[in-house]
């Protein structure tokens, strides 16, 4: 089987004014193409350093790390994987359609390959309608539409989202959950999700990792087994109950580990 | 809407000139004091060509040195922005140099660059404007937020890709702030180091020589041209601005 991130013995630590800070520790973790892997934890818990290792907008400082079967380096200059924040970072000076078309631009795509392409990928998060508009003019929920858009391009194998809800209000926010599934299942994608949300954790992912902080690492790893496609509703079955508590306990004992 | 938003400005302005003009009369306030706006007038519109032919040779002067000025700020501001060792190294002299007086150099650019080229005062003005715009670009270019340089930099952009695509945006604000404040310091530039000297044909000599004989009104119908220069050139600078960056926070809440 070939992992699309496989992570051996990955270990992170900043060194400040004020001494070493062990942000992961011992970090293994296998992820198969396909997968929604949740990373859920307290906060400073290394979760977004794991995905900026991935990334490699950081540099591990001790183990192993393959991307899409290359060195993470290589992977980030191929383009192998597509990434969204929690703030959209659109670029007000472009248009909905411009910013779209940055990462094509940066992969030398020709004028017109880069327009249907954007088009095509607005057109895939419902905003067709907004393409000559400028980010200011839309509203969070919508610039984050066009944050994921961007990130999906070059058709990305891979897909690295950092809290990209956070700063969204609940109901947008599970809209968008909705909208990622639907996105996910149409592209095969793989993701991999920063969160601290138990909910949406569970909602979104074919599995969870669990982890706890000083130093970060992984604790706990559950597979939610909800059946797919899944629909609002399954926000009030039973068995998301059930997990949702699994993971709850989970993040609680990590807390007491540390 | 236009015209609502045009009538209080443009009814301040003639009651204030109106007021002026009725305090003058009144009190029978010498020239040497304060002119009447309508001697400025007559002096404006007798002394026509000659006042505007020597606000044109100031008006080079200014642009002249605006140019070589902006120019140069933008040029070592790049490269300061680009190596960090040199920032820190050289930013402190630059605001050291910047806090002070440079047109207190004009009589030395003058023995410098010769009394009546045009040259020793467009050196003057480069000098005052190179560090507002140095200062700002540099800044400009430094500031990129860093969740954006990291998406740049995870879409696997070049340097000089971060730079075209997101440094030069992002400075472009500071930019234009410091534009509207070297316009406005260009002609006042030119203008003082006129004052000590140099061909007649010019702003400031005009001024000092009508001032020392006692023609205040021709003094102030001199000033009345470098004001219309100087919110003309302020003017192009907004135009420009409104054209390069319609994209703006500062401008798209003036819409």
């Amino acid at each position: 089987m070939d992992f699309i991130v496989d992570a051996q013995k990955l270990s992170k630590t900043f060194s400040g004014r004020s001494g070493t800070v062990e942000a992961l520790s011992d970090i293994d973790l296998q992820i198969e193409p396909g997968e929604f892997v949740s990373l859920i934890g307290p906060s400073g818990c290394g979760k977004s350093t794991l995905l900026r290792l991935i990334g490699e907008l950081l540099h591990p400082s001790a183990g192993r790390l393959i991307v899409n079967g290359k060195d993470p380096h290589q992977a980030r200059l191929d383009g192998d994987y597509g990434i969204a924040f929690q703030s959209a970072t659109l670029l007000e000076w472009r248009t909905v359609l411009r910013n779209v078309e940055l990462p094509l631009e940066l992969a030398d795509v020709d004028a017109h390959g880069r327009r249907s392409r954007a088009e095509e990928l607005l057109a895939m998060v419902g905003l067709s309608d907004f393409v000559d508009h400028y980010p200011w003019q839309l509203s969070g929920g919508m610039q984050q539409r066009v944050a994921i858009a961007r990130a999906l391009g070059q058709r990305p194998p891979l897909l690295l989202m950092d809290e990209p809800f956070g700063a969204l209000d609940e109901m947008t926010r599970e809209s968008m959950q909705q909208e990622l599934m639907r996105i996910w299942r149409d592209t095969g994608t793989t993701v991999v999700f920063v969160t601290h949300s138990i909910p949406e954790a569970v909602f979104l992912s074919t599995r969870t990792i669990v982890m706890s902080s000083r130093p970060g690492r992984i604790t706990h790893r559950i597979d939610i087994d909800l059946p797919q496609p899944r629909q609002f509703e399954i926000r009030e079955s039973p068995r998301f109950f059930e997990l949702l508590t699994e993971v709850r306990e989970a993040l609680r004992q990590g807390e007491k580990l540390s | 809407m236009r015209a609502g938003r045009l009538t209080a400005p443009v009814l301040a302005f003639v009651g204030g000139v109106a007021l002026w003009e009725a305090l003058v009369r009144l009190f029978d306030i010498e020239a040497f004091i304060l002119p009447a706006p309508s001697a400025i007038w007559t002096s404006f519109v007798t002394n026509f060509a000659d006042i505007w032919s020597y606000g044109f040779r100031t008006l080079i002067e200014a642009v002249g040195g605006l140019v070589v000025g902006t120019i140069l700020g933008i040029l070592v501001a790049a490269a300061v922005a680009r190596w960090t060792t040199l920032r820190l190294g050289a930013m402190p002299f630059a605001a050291a140099v910047n806090a002070m007086p440079i047109v207190a150099t004009a009589p030395i650019f003058n023995q410098l660059f010769g009394l009546t080229s045009p040259v020793s005062k467009m050196a003057v003005v480069a000098l005052m404007v190179f560090f507002p715009v140095m200062a700002n670009t540099t800044r400009g270019l430094v500031e990129a937020d860093p969740a954006r340089l990291e998406l740049m930099r995870a879409m696997a952009a070049s340097p000089y890709e971060i730079l075209r695509r997101l440094r030069i945006p992002t400075s472009l604000p500071y930019f234009f702030s410091a534009m509207k404040v070297a316009v406005p310091l260009s002609l006042i530039g030119a203008i003082i180091a006129e004052y000590f000297g140099g061909p007649q044909d010019v702003l400031g000599q005009y001024i000092t020589n009508r001032a020392q004989l006692f023609q205040f009104p021709d003094a102030w119908a001199a000033i009345l041209v470098s004001a219309v220069l100087g919110i003309s050139m302020y003017s192009i600078v907004l135009a420009a601005e409104r054209l390069v960056m319609p994209w703006h926070v500062s401008i798209r809440a003036a819409e």
